[in-house]
């Protein structure tokens, strides 16, 4: 058998399956701040169902969440809140940049707003749209389910990658 | 509209150019009573009509700066004032130069100006003397210059997090 091995079958199998659990059991904490919000209401209650994504119930405590929804736009003085609330979270965490806002700064082209938060947390999926139809988030929250089963899980210690 | 209102002022401009005189100007204005008042004197002014009876201006609705760049004096402060007992609104304007813009506050007068002339403070850098706190209200405190002057460059970023450089 190949357990003893560093990257023989068994490991492997592994990561897949971890990466296959923690794809269908994102705890989403909704880092709601404008009016993207409304859509994230719609996509996370009953009508178009997160819960079929595995993706439904928000925690309100970064501790207990793994996928941050950064929702709306992120000004210069709440991105020190942003980066704390993103260091609070454990790993394995992912990152949603929820609508336009988010993802470049939108129009908000002005010394008030963050130009995209990926200038301050890692992202890993973009959503844009001003709001995002619910579609589009569903279609975010899948690709980023791809891209979980894809990277390389370990039961313990950080993401492969190490991101910060 | 701003011809009948030219032609024919209204009864609280009678009494506040009776009462004022040169400290007073009627201004153009299409949408009501409309003053502009001295600097020195809008404190006076405001107070008296607050207080004054038959007038009682009793409501701030709103207090704001406004940046008139190539113009001289560059700076005004606009307050609009409410009278809920007469459903009467008169607008104030006062100009303010470029050097050290700077006029009493009303703070004394009306509580809700303090956040109002905060925000004008912020925003235009005009200083009123005797606010209580006179700090930012939406900016954060290390944030250099006043955002909304026209000479403030649109795409001047000054962030509080350094940006990201170890990612992806
Ligand atoms: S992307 Fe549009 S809807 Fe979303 S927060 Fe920005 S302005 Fe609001």
């Amino acid at each position: 058998m190949a357990v003893n091995q560093e990257s023989g079958f068994l490991t492997t199998k592994v990561s897949d399956f971890l990466g296959w659990c923690r794809k269908y059991s994102l705890f989403p904490y909704p880092f709601v701040t404008a009016c993207c919000g409304m859509e994230y209401m719609s996509v996370s209650s009953a009508h178009y169902d997160l819960d079929r994504f595995g993706a439904a119930w928000p925690r309100f405590s970064p501790r207990q969440a793994d996928l941050l929804m950064v929702v709306g736009t992120i000004s210069h003085k709440m991105a020190p809140v942003l980066q704390m609330v993103y260091a609070q979270m454990c790993e394995p965490k992912w990152v949603m940049a929820f609508g336009v806002c988010t993802c470049t700064g939108g129009f908000y082209n002005n010394y008030a707003t963050v130009q995209g938060i990926d200038t301050i947390v890692p992202v890993d999926i973009y959503v844009p749209g001003c709001p995002p139809r619910p579609e589009a988030v569903i279609d975010g929250i899948i690709k980023l389910q791809k891209k979980i089963q894809a990277d390389h899980h370990s039961m313990f210690g950080p993401k492969s990658d190490e991101r910060n | 509209m701003s011809e009948t209102k030219k032609n024919n002022p209204s009864p609280v401009l009678d009494q506040l150019i009776a009462r004022f005189g040169e400290a007073v100007q009627i201004a153009d204005a299409p949408h009501g009573d409309t003053v502009i008042v001295e600097p020195t004197k809008a404190a006076e002014i405001i107070g008296w009509l607050k207080n004054e009876p038959g007038l009682d201006f009793n409501m701030l609705m709103d207090l704001h700066g406004v940046d008139y760049l190539p113009r001289d004096p560059r700076f005004e402060v606009v307050y609009q004032l409410y009278s809920l007992k007469h459903n009467r609104r008169i607008w104030l304007r006062v100009q303010l130069g470029e050097l050290n813009p700077e006029i009493e506050s009303v703070v004394s007068l009306y509580l809700g100006a303090n956040w109002l002339e905060r925000e004008a403070w912020d925003m235009f850098g005009i200083v009123f003397s005797g606010h209580p706190d006179l700090r930012r209200i939406l900016m954060y405190e290390e944030f250099e210059g006043h955002p909304l002057r026209r000479d403030y460059p649109f795409n001047k970023r000054q962030p509080i997090c350094p940006p990201l450089t170890k990612h992806l």
